[in-house]
Protein backbone atom coordinates (compact mmCIF):
# COMPACT_ATOMS: atom_id res chain seq x y z
CA UNK A 1 0.00 0.00 0.00
CA UNK A 2 2.84 2.47 0.72
CA UNK A 3 4.51 2.52 -2.50
CA UNK A 4 1.17 3.50 -3.83
CA UNK A 5 0.34 6.10 -1.84
CA UNK A 6 0.37 9.68 -4.22
CA UNK A 7 3.67 11.64 -2.90
CA UNK A 8 3.37 14.57 -0.92
CA UNK A 9 4.88 17.60 -1.59
CA UNK A 10 6.46 18.40 2.44
CA UNK A 11 5.66 21.40 3.67
CA UNK A 12 3.83 22.83 0.38
CA UNK A 13 0.05 23.25 0.87
CA UNK A 14 -2.34 22.24 -1.24
CA UNK A 15 -5.48 23.51 -2.89
CA UNK A 16 -8.25 21.52 -4.77
CA UNK A 17 -8.33 23.08 -8.06
CA UNK A 18 -11.46 21.53 -9.28
CA UNK A 19 -13.28 22.59 -5.79
CA UNK A 20 -15.83 24.92 -7.25
CA UNK A 21 -15.82 22.86 -10.86
CA UNK A 22 -17.76 20.10 -8.60
CA UNK A 23 -20.70 22.62 -8.83
CA UNK A 24 -20.94 21.76 -12.84
CA UNK A 25 -22.52 18.59 -12.37
CA UNK A 26 -25.41 20.22 -11.44
CA UNK A 27 -25.33 20.98 -15.41
CA UNK A 28 -26.86 16.57 -15.74
CA UNK A 29 -29.91 17.36 -14.29
CA UNK A 30 -30.90 19.94 -16.82
CA UNK A 31 -30.29 18.42 -19.86
CA UNK A 32 -33.84 17.82 -20.43
CA UNK A 33 -34.40 21.69 -20.27
CA UNK A 34 -31.33 22.50 -22.35
CA UNK A 35 -33.24 20.62 -25.07
CA UNK A 36 -36.49 22.13 -24.57
CA UNK A 37 -35.10 25.94 -24.85
CA UNK A 38 -33.17 24.49 -27.81
CA UNK A 39 -35.98 23.68 -29.32
CA UNK A 40 -38.21 26.65 -28.46
CA UNK A 41 -34.92 29.36 -29.74
CA UNK A 42 -34.39 27.41 -33.25
CA UNK A 43 -37.59 26.08 -33.87
CA UNK A 44 -36.27 22.33 -34.62
CA UNK A 45 -37.71 19.28 -32.93
CA UNK A 46 -34.44 17.42 -33.20
CA UNK A 47 -33.67 19.58 -30.63
CA UNK A 48 -35.38 16.94 -28.11
CA UNK A 49 -32.70 14.61 -28.76
CA UNK A 50 -30.18 17.49 -27.34
CA UNK A 51 -29.58 14.47 -24.25
CA UNK A 52 -27.56 11.90 -26.38
CA UNK A 53 -25.59 14.22 -28.32
CA UNK A 54 -24.72 16.02 -25.18
CA UNK A 55 -23.55 13.31 -23.55
CA UNK A 56 -21.70 11.10 -26.67
CA UNK A 57 -21.17 13.72 -28.74
CA UNK A 58 -19.93 17.13 -26.91
CA UNK A 59 -18.72 16.07 -23.72
CA UNK A 60 -15.89 13.11 -25.59
CA UNK A 61 -15.04 16.36 -27.97
CA UNK A 62 -14.97 18.63 -23.96
CA UNK A 63 -12.57 15.91 -22.86
CA UNK A 64 -10.18 15.78 -25.80
CA UNK A 65 -10.12 19.47 -25.41
CA UNK A 66 -9.95 20.13 -21.75
CA UNK A 67 -7.35 17.35 -21.42
CA UNK A 68 -6.12 15.48 -17.94
CA UNK A 69 -5.97 16.35 -14.50
CA UNK A 70 -3.05 14.06 -12.92
CA UNK A 71 -2.67 16.18 -9.54
CA UNK A 72 -3.82 14.09 -6.20
CA UNK A 73 -4.30 15.78 -2.91
CA UNK A 74 -1.73 14.56 -0.86
CA UNK A 75 -2.21 12.34 2.41
CA UNK A 76 -1.59 14.67 5.01
CA UNK A 77 -5.13 16.73 3.69
CA UNK A 78 -6.77 13.66 2.45
CA UNK A 79 -8.90 13.62 6.28
CA UNK A 80 -9.71 17.27 5.94
CA UNK A 81 -10.36 17.21 2.51
CA UNK A 82 -13.34 14.50 3.50
CA UNK A 83 -14.44 16.10 6.50
CA UNK A 84 -15.17 19.43 4.01
CA UNK A 85 -19.21 18.92 4.38
CA UNK A 86 -19.31 21.35 1.23
CA UNK A 87 -18.32 18.45 -1.41
CA UNK A 88 -20.94 16.43 -0.24
CA UNK A 89 -23.93 19.36 -0.10
CA UNK A 90 -22.49 19.29 -4.21
CA UNK A 91 -23.86 15.55 -4.55
CA UNK A 92 -26.87 16.14 -2.36
CA UNK A 93 -27.57 19.25 -4.35
CA UNK A 94 -27.93 16.61 -7.56
CA UNK A 95 -31.18 14.82 -5.98
CA UNK A 96 -33.93 17.45 -5.96
CA UNK A 97 -32.84 18.71 -9.07
CA UNK A 98 -32.89 15.13 -10.70
CA UNK A 99 -36.10 14.94 -9.34
CA UNK A 100 -37.77 18.46 -10.80
CA UNK A 101 -36.43 17.33 -14.23
CA UNK A 102 -38.74 14.30 -14.29
CA UNK A 103 -41.68 15.68 -12.97
CA UNK A 104 -41.52 18.26 -15.49
CA UNK A 105 -39.89 15.43 -17.92
CA UNK A 106 -43.30 13.57 -17.24
CA UNK A 107 -45.77 16.40 -17.81
CA UNK A 108 -44.14 17.44 -20.88
CA UNK A 109 -44.89 13.85 -22.52
CA UNK A 110 -48.06 14.10 -20.93
CA UNK A 111 -48.97 17.26 -23.76
CA UNK A 112 -50.97 16.51 -26.33
CA UNK A 113 -49.09 18.97 -28.49
CA UNK A 114 -46.21 16.71 -29.26
CA UNK A 115 -45.72 13.65 -31.43
CA UNK A 116 -44.18 10.10 -30.84
CA UNK A 117 -40.67 11.13 -32.03
CA UNK A 118 -40.93 14.19 -29.97
CA UNK A 119 -41.56 11.81 -26.75
CA UNK A 120 -39.18 9.29 -27.84
CA UNK A 121 -36.11 12.26 -27.45
CA UNK A 122 -37.62 13.87 -24.06
CA UNK A 123 -37.30 9.99 -22.68
CA UNK A 124 -34.06 9.47 -23.88
CA UNK A 125 -32.57 12.99 -22.82
CA UNK A 126 -34.34 11.69 -19.13
CA UNK A 127 -32.60 8.91 -19.42
CA UNK A 128 -29.34 10.88 -19.88
CA UNK A 129 -30.21 12.08 -16.55
CA UNK A 130 -31.65 8.88 -15.15
CA UNK A 131 -28.23 7.28 -15.60
CA UNK A 132 -25.87 9.72 -14.40
CA UNK A 133 -28.62 9.61 -11.23
CA UNK A 134 -27.08 6.02 -10.62
CA UNK A 135 -23.30 7.46 -10.45
CA UNK A 136 -24.78 10.10 -7.96
CA UNK A 137 -26.27 7.00 -5.88
CA UNK A 138 -23.21 5.15 -5.88
CA UNK A 139 -21.13 8.21 -4.30
CA UNK A 140 -23.88 8.40 -1.81
CA UNK A 141 -24.48 4.83 -1.11
CA UNK A 142 -20.77 3.53 -0.77
CA UNK A 143 -20.81 6.00 2.45
CA UNK A 144 -21.21 5.02 6.01
CA UNK A 145 -23.98 7.87 7.01
CA UNK A 146 -27.53 6.05 6.45
CA UNK A 147 -29.09 9.23 5.25
CA UNK A 148 -26.71 9.24 2.52
CA UNK A 149 -27.68 5.47 1.85
CA UNK A 150 -31.25 6.70 1.88
CA UNK A 151 -30.54 9.41 -0.67
CA UNK A 152 -28.74 6.73 -2.75
CA UNK A 153 -32.12 4.90 -3.01
CA UNK A 154 -34.13 7.70 -3.76
CA UNK A 155 -31.59 8.81 -6.87
CA UNK A 156 -31.76 5.43 -7.93
CA UNK A 157 -35.73 4.90 -7.61
CA UNK A 158 -36.03 6.85 -11.43
CA UNK A 159 -34.42 3.93 -12.57
CA UNK A 160 -35.98 0.90 -10.66
CA UNK A 161 -32.00 -0.15 -10.20
CA UNK A 162 -32.61 0.21 -6.45
CA UNK A 163 -31.00 -3.36 -5.79
CA UNK A 164 -27.97 -1.66 -7.17
CA UNK A 165 -26.87 0.10 -3.91
CA UNK A 166 -26.91 -3.67 -2.14
CA UNK A 167 -25.69 -5.62 -5.48
CA UNK A 168 -22.35 -3.16 -6.11
CA UNK A 169 -21.45 -2.65 -2.46
CA UNK A 170 -21.42 -6.21 -1.12
CA UNK A 171 -21.33 -7.83 -4.84
CA UNK A 172 -19.40 -6.22 -7.12
CA UNK A 173 -16.67 -5.09 -4.78
CA UNK A 174 -16.06 -7.98 -3.07
CA UNK A 175 -15.91 -9.99 -6.36
CA UNK A 176 -14.51 -7.35 -8.76
CA UNK A 177 -12.02 -8.34 -11.21
CA UNK A 178 -12.59 -12.37 -11.34
CA UNK A 179 -14.93 -14.35 -13.46
CA UNK A 180 -17.23 -14.56 -10.66
CA UNK A 181 -18.23 -10.60 -10.88
CA UNK A 182 -21.30 -10.22 -12.82
CA UNK A 183 -20.34 -6.42 -13.58
CA UNK A 184 -16.73 -7.12 -14.58
CA UNK A 185 -16.58 -7.27 -17.84
CA UNK A 186 -13.58 -9.95 -20.03
CA UNK A 187 -11.56 -9.21 -22.52
CA UNK A 188 -12.61 -10.44 -25.90
CA UNK A 189 -16.70 -10.01 -24.48
CA UNK A 190 -18.96 -7.13 -26.57
CA UNK A 191 -20.81 -4.48 -24.67
CA UNK A 192 -23.95 -6.19 -26.23
CA UNK A 193 -23.49 -9.38 -24.58
CA UNK A 194 -22.26 -8.12 -21.31
CA UNK A 195 -25.53 -6.30 -20.88
CA UNK A 196 -27.72 -9.35 -19.87
CA UNK A 197 -24.80 -11.45 -18.34
CA UNK A 198 -24.65 -7.66 -15.99
CA UNK A 199 -27.83 -6.96 -15.61
CA UNK A 200 -29.43 -10.56 -14.80
CA UNK A 201 -26.49 -11.09 -12.89
CA UNK A 202 -26.47 -8.22 -10.98
CA UNK A 203 -30.15 -9.23 -10.23
CA UNK A 204 -29.65 -12.23 -8.77
CA UNK A 205 -26.87 -11.46 -6.50
CA UNK A 206 -28.76 -8.65 -5.10
CA UNK A 207 -31.68 -10.74 -4.04
CA UNK A 208 -29.09 -13.95 -2.82
CA UNK A 209 -27.12 -11.41 -0.91
CA UNK A 210 -30.53 -9.64 1.13
CA UNK A 211 -31.93 -13.37 1.05
CA UNK A 212 -28.50 -14.78 3.24
CA UNK A 213 -28.37 -11.61 5.56
CA UNK A 214 -32.12 -12.70 6.22
CA UNK A 215 -31.39 -15.97 6.42
CA UNK A 216 -28.63 -15.31 9.40
CA UNK A 217 -31.59 -12.85 10.86
CA UNK A 218 -33.75 -16.55 11.21
CA UNK A 219 -36.44 -14.68 8.88
CA UNK A 220 -38.32 -14.29 5.49
CA UNK A 221 -36.59 -12.03 3.18
CA UNK A 222 -40.11 -11.49 2.11
CA UNK A 223 -39.68 -7.92 4.31
CA UNK A 224 -40.13 -4.53 3.91
CA UNK A 225 -36.84 -4.12 5.58
CA UNK A 226 -35.11 -6.18 2.50
CA UNK A 227 -33.30 -3.34 1.22
CA UNK A 228 -34.00 -4.67 -2.45
CA UNK A 229 -37.69 -4.78 -2.10
CA UNK A 230 -37.70 -1.54 -0.27
CA UNK A 231 -35.47 -0.14 -2.77
CA UNK A 232 -37.75 -1.07 -5.45
CA UNK A 233 -41.17 -0.21 -3.43
CA UNK A 234 -39.96 3.52 -3.83
CA UNK A 235 -39.74 3.65 -7.40
CA UNK A 236 -43.55 2.09 -7.58
CA UNK A 237 -44.67 4.89 -5.61
CA UNK A 238 -42.79 7.01 -7.54
CA UNK A 239 -43.96 5.81 -10.60
CA UNK A 240 -47.09 5.24 -9.48
CA UNK A 241 -47.50 8.66 -8.99
CA UNK A 242 -46.47 10.39 -11.55
CA UNK A 243 -48.84 7.52 -13.88
CA UNK A 244 -51.41 8.94 -11.79
CA UNK A 245 -50.68 12.60 -11.95
CA UNK A 246 -49.76 12.59 -15.62
CA UNK A 247 -51.70 9.53 -17.23
CA UNK A 248 -50.92 5.68 -18.35
CA UNK A 249 -49.48 7.41 -21.58
CA UNK A 250 -46.24 8.58 -20.00
CA UNK A 251 -45.60 4.65 -19.25
CA UNK A 252 -43.74 3.44 -22.35
CA UNK A 253 -41.80 6.85 -21.80
CA UNK A 254 -40.92 6.46 -18.40
CA UNK A 255 -40.06 2.59 -19.70
CA UNK A 256 -37.39 4.01 -22.05
CA UNK A 257 -35.72 6.33 -19.85
CA UNK A 258 -35.35 3.88 -17.29
CA UNK A 259 -33.92 1.72 -19.86
CA UNK A 260 -31.52 4.24 -21.22
CA UNK A 261 -30.23 4.95 -17.65
CA UNK A 262 -29.64 1.01 -16.84
CA UNK A 263 -28.12 1.04 -20.44
CA UNK A 264 -25.55 4.14 -19.47
CA UNK A 265 -24.50 2.38 -15.99
CA UNK A 266 -23.88 -0.55 -17.62
CA UNK A 267 -21.88 0.12 -20.14
CA UNK A 268 -19.64 2.55 -17.74
CA UNK A 269 -19.30 -1.15 -15.60
CA UNK A 270 -17.77 -2.37 -19.08
CA UNK A 271 -15.17 -0.69 -19.10
CA UNK A 272 -14.11 -0.12 -15.91
CA UNK A 273 -12.70 -3.37 -15.83
CA UNK A 274 -12.21 -5.26 -18.98
CA UNK A 275 -10.05 -7.74 -19.04
CA UNK A 276 -9.08 -7.37 -15.53
CA UNK A 277 -8.26 -9.98 -13.37
CA UNK A 278 -7.02 -10.60 -9.83
CA UNK A 279 -4.78 -13.56 -9.08
CA UNK A 280 -5.83 -16.76 -7.65
CA UNK A 281 -3.12 -17.48 -4.27
CA UNK A 282 -2.63 -20.23 -2.77
CA UNK A 283 -4.97 -20.35 -0.31
CA UNK A 284 -7.57 -20.16 -2.75
CA UNK A 285 -8.58 -16.88 -2.19
CA UNK A 286 -7.94 -14.14 -5.00
CA UNK A 287 -5.44 -11.09 -3.95
CA UNK A 288 -6.70 -8.17 -2.11
CA UNK A 289 -8.17 -5.44 -4.81
CA UNK A 290 -5.69 -2.93 -5.59
CA UNK A 291 -5.59 -0.10 -8.20
CA UNK A 292 -4.21 -2.07 -10.70
CA UNK A 293 -7.42 -3.96 -11.38
CA UNK A 294 -9.48 -1.09 -12.63
CA UNK A 295 -9.47 1.17 -15.66
CA UNK A 296 -8.39 4.63 -15.06
CA UNK A 297 -8.86 7.97 -16.43
CA UNK A 298 -7.77 11.99 -15.28
CA UNK A 299 -9.95 13.76 -18.33
CA UNK A 300 -10.71 16.26 -16.48
CA UNK A 301 -14.22 16.95 -18.50
CA UNK A 302 -15.91 13.53 -17.00
CA UNK A 303 -14.55 13.43 -13.86
CA UNK A 304 -16.02 16.49 -12.59
CA UNK A 305 -19.28 15.57 -14.06
CA UNK A 306 -19.04 12.31 -12.44
CA UNK A 307 -17.54 12.84 -9.27
CA UNK A 308 -14.30 11.37 -9.59
CA UNK A 309 -15.63 7.95 -11.15
CA UNK A 310 -13.10 7.57 -12.94
CA UNK A 311 -10.32 7.27 -10.36
CA UNK A 312 -11.61 4.10 -10.08
CA UNK A 313 -8.43 2.53 -8.81
CA UNK A 314 -8.38 4.13 -5.85
CA UNK A 315 -12.14 3.80 -5.44
CA UNK A 316 -12.26 0.07 -5.48
CA UNK A 317 -9.14 -0.05 -2.82
CA UNK A 318 -10.95 2.75 -0.35
CA UNK A 319 -14.51 2.23 -1.36
CA UNK A 320 -15.57 4.68 1.10
CA UNK A 321 -13.30 7.38 0.72
CA UNK A 322 -15.37 11.15 -0.66
CA UNK A 323 -14.89 11.84 -4.46
CA UNK A 324 -13.14 14.88 -3.40
CA UNK A 325 -10.13 12.74 -1.94
CA UNK A 326 -9.76 10.06 -4.67
CA UNK A 327 -5.93 9.95 -6.22
CA UNK A 328 -4.44 8.67 -8.98
CA UNK A 329 -2.14 5.61 -9.22
CA UNK A 330 0.56 5.20 -11.66
CA UNK A 331 0.43 1.52 -11.70
CA UNK A 332 -3.07 1.35 -12.68
CA UNK A 333 -4.07 1.17 -16.58
CA UNK A 334 -5.12 3.95 -17.98
CA UNK A 335 -8.17 4.73 -20.48
CA UNK A 336 -7.41 6.14 -23.61
CA UNK A 337 -10.39 8.86 -23.01
CA UNK A 338 -13.10 9.86 -20.41
CA UNK A 339 -15.89 7.41 -19.88
CA UNK A 340 -18.62 9.13 -22.51
CA UNK A 341 -15.66 8.75 -25.24
CA UNK A 342 -15.32 4.89 -24.14
CA UNK A 343 -18.47 4.43 -24.25
CA UNK A 344 -18.89 5.32 -27.81
CA UNK A 345 -16.15 3.17 -28.92
CA UNK A 346 -17.81 0.47 -26.80
CA UNK A 347 -20.77 0.40 -29.96
CA UNK A 348 -18.28 -0.56 -32.39
CA UNK A 349 -17.01 -3.91 -30.82
CA UNK A 350 -14.09 -4.70 -33.48
CA UNK A 351 -13.10 -1.18 -32.65
CA UNK A 352 -13.03 -1.74 -28.97
CA UNK A 353 -10.84 -4.59 -29.68
CA UNK A 354 -8.84 -3.18 -31.40
CA UNK A 355 -7.95 0.10 -28.75
CA UNK A 356 -8.40 -2.31 -25.20
CA UNK A 357 -7.20 -5.33 -26.29
CA UNK A 358 -3.21 -4.33 -26.91
CA UNK A 359 -3.76 -2.16 -23.35
CA UNK A 360 -4.84 -4.92 -21.37
CA UNK A 361 -2.29 -6.97 -22.92
CA UNK A 362 0.46 -4.26 -22.05
CA UNK A 363 -0.90 -3.57 -18.85
CA UNK A 364 -0.18 -7.60 -18.01
CA UNK A 365 3.42 -7.81 -19.52
CA UNK A 366 2.50 -9.57 -22.93
CA UNK A 367 1.35 -12.33 -20.60
CA UNK A 368 -2.34 -12.96 -21.58
CA UNK A 369 -2.87 -16.03 -19.12
CA UNK A 370 -3.34 -13.31 -16.84
CA UNK A 371 -5.96 -11.05 -18.18
CA UNK A 372 -9.34 -12.10 -17.60
CA UNK A 373 -10.98 -13.46 -20.69
CA UNK A 374 -14.54 -14.07 -21.99
CA UNK A 375 -14.22 -18.32 -22.46
CA UNK A 376 -15.51 -17.97 -26.12
CA UNK A 377 -13.12 -15.84 -26.93
CA UNK A 378 -9.94 -17.56 -24.85
CA UNK A 379 -8.97 -20.35 -27.37
CA UNK A 380 -8.58 -17.39 -30.12
CA UNK A 381 -6.59 -15.17 -27.30
CA UNK A 382 -4.70 -17.84 -26.06
CA UNK A 383 -3.27 -18.86 -29.69
CA UNK A 384 -2.97 -15.14 -31.17
CA UNK A 385 -0.46 -13.62 -27.95
CA UNK A 386 0.97 -16.97 -27.49
CA UNK A 387 4.66 -16.28 -28.47
CA UNK A 388 4.48 -13.17 -26.23
CA UNK A 389 2.98 -15.11 -23.19
CA UNK A 390 5.74 -18.15 -23.88
CA UNK A 391 8.70 -15.33 -24.06
CA UNK A 392 7.91 -13.76 -20.48
CA UNK A 393 7.50 -17.41 -19.11
CA UNK A 394 10.92 -18.40 -20.78
CA UNK B 1 -15.72 -8.38 25.04
CA UNK B 2 -12.90 -7.83 22.74
CA UNK B 3 -13.21 -5.80 19.43
CA UNK B 4 -12.17 -6.54 15.63
CA UNK B 5 -11.19 -3.82 13.29
CA UNK B 6 -11.58 -4.11 8.98
CA UNK B 7 -8.07 -3.44 7.99
CA UNK B 8 -9.21 -1.47 5.13
CA UNK B 9 -11.99 1.18 6.40
CA UNK B 10 -11.85 1.05 10.20
CA UNK B 11 -14.70 -0.69 10.44
CA UNK B 12 -14.66 -2.04 14.28
CA UNK B 13 -17.08 -5.04 14.99
CA UNK B 14 -17.76 -4.68 18.77
CA UNK B 15 -18.65 -8.59 20.10
CA UNK B 16 -20.77 -6.44 22.80
CA UNK B 17 -22.54 -4.62 20.14
CA UNK B 18 -22.25 -7.22 17.45
CA UNK B 19 -23.96 -6.30 13.92
CA UNK B 20 -28.01 -6.93 14.43
CA UNK B 21 -28.62 -5.17 10.98
CA UNK B 22 -26.46 -8.07 9.62
CA UNK B 23 -27.63 -10.89 12.15
CA UNK B 24 -25.06 -10.68 14.62
CA UNK B 25 -27.04 -10.00 17.59
CA UNK B 26 -25.11 -8.10 20.09
CA UNK B 27 -23.01 -10.78 22.14
CA UNK B 28 -22.02 -12.57 19.50
CA UNK B 29 -18.71 -14.11 19.46
CA UNK B 30 -15.61 -13.09 16.74
CA UNK B 31 -14.85 -16.30 16.23
CA UNK B 32 -18.68 -17.31 15.51
CA UNK B 33 -18.91 -14.81 12.45
CA UNK B 34 -18.77 -16.69 9.38
CA UNK B 35 -15.55 -16.19 8.07
CA UNK B 36 -16.32 -14.84 4.56
CA UNK B 37 -18.66 -12.21 5.91
CA UNK B 38 -17.33 -9.06 4.16
CA UNK B 39 -16.82 -5.43 6.17
CA UNK B 40 -20.61 -4.16 6.25
CA UNK B 41 -18.79 -0.95 5.49
CA UNK B 42 -16.08 -1.46 2.62
CA UNK B 43 -16.74 -4.51 1.22
CA UNK B 44 -13.02 -5.02 0.38
CA UNK B 45 -12.10 -7.49 3.49
CA UNK B 46 -13.66 -10.41 5.27
CA UNK B 47 -14.24 -11.37 8.35
CA UNK B 48 -11.00 -13.42 8.35
CA UNK B 49 -8.75 -10.49 7.57
CA UNK B 50 -9.96 -8.16 10.64
CA UNK B 51 -7.86 -7.52 13.20
CA UNK B 52 -7.80 -7.68 16.95
CA UNK B 53 -8.11 -4.14 18.39
CA UNK B 54 -6.85 -3.31 21.76
CA UNK B 55 -9.36 -2.04 24.04
CA UNK B 56 -8.02 0.60 25.78
CA UNK B 57 -7.25 2.46 22.74
CA UNK B 58 -9.98 1.65 21.10
CA UNK B 59 -12.87 2.72 24.37
CA UNK B 60 -12.04 6.48 23.58
CA UNK B 61 -12.50 5.95 19.88
CA UNK B 62 -15.65 4.60 19.18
Amino acid sequence: MSSAEAAAPIGVEWRDTKRYAWLLGTIIPAIPFLAWGLVEWTGSDLFWYFGPVFVFGLIPLIDLVVGRDPNSPPDEVIDSLENDRYYRWVTYAFIPLQYVTLIWTAWMLSQPQYGVADKIGMALSAGMVAGIAINTAHELGHKKESHERWLAKIALAQTFYGHFYIEHNRGHHVRVSTPEDPASARMGENVWSFMPRTVSGSLRSAWELEKKRFGRLGTSHWNIKNDVLNAWLMSVVLWGGLLAAFGLGILPYLVIQAVVGIWLLESVNFLEHYGMKRQKLESGRYERVNPSHSWNSNNIGTNVLLYHLQRHSDHHANPTRRYQALRDFPEAPVLPTGYAGMIVLSWLPPVWRKVMDKRVLAHYDGDITRANLHPAKEEHYLRTYATASERVAA
Amino acid sequence: MAKFVCPSCDYVYDEAKGEPREGWPPGTPFAELDPEWCCPDCGVREQQDFEPLDDRASSTNR
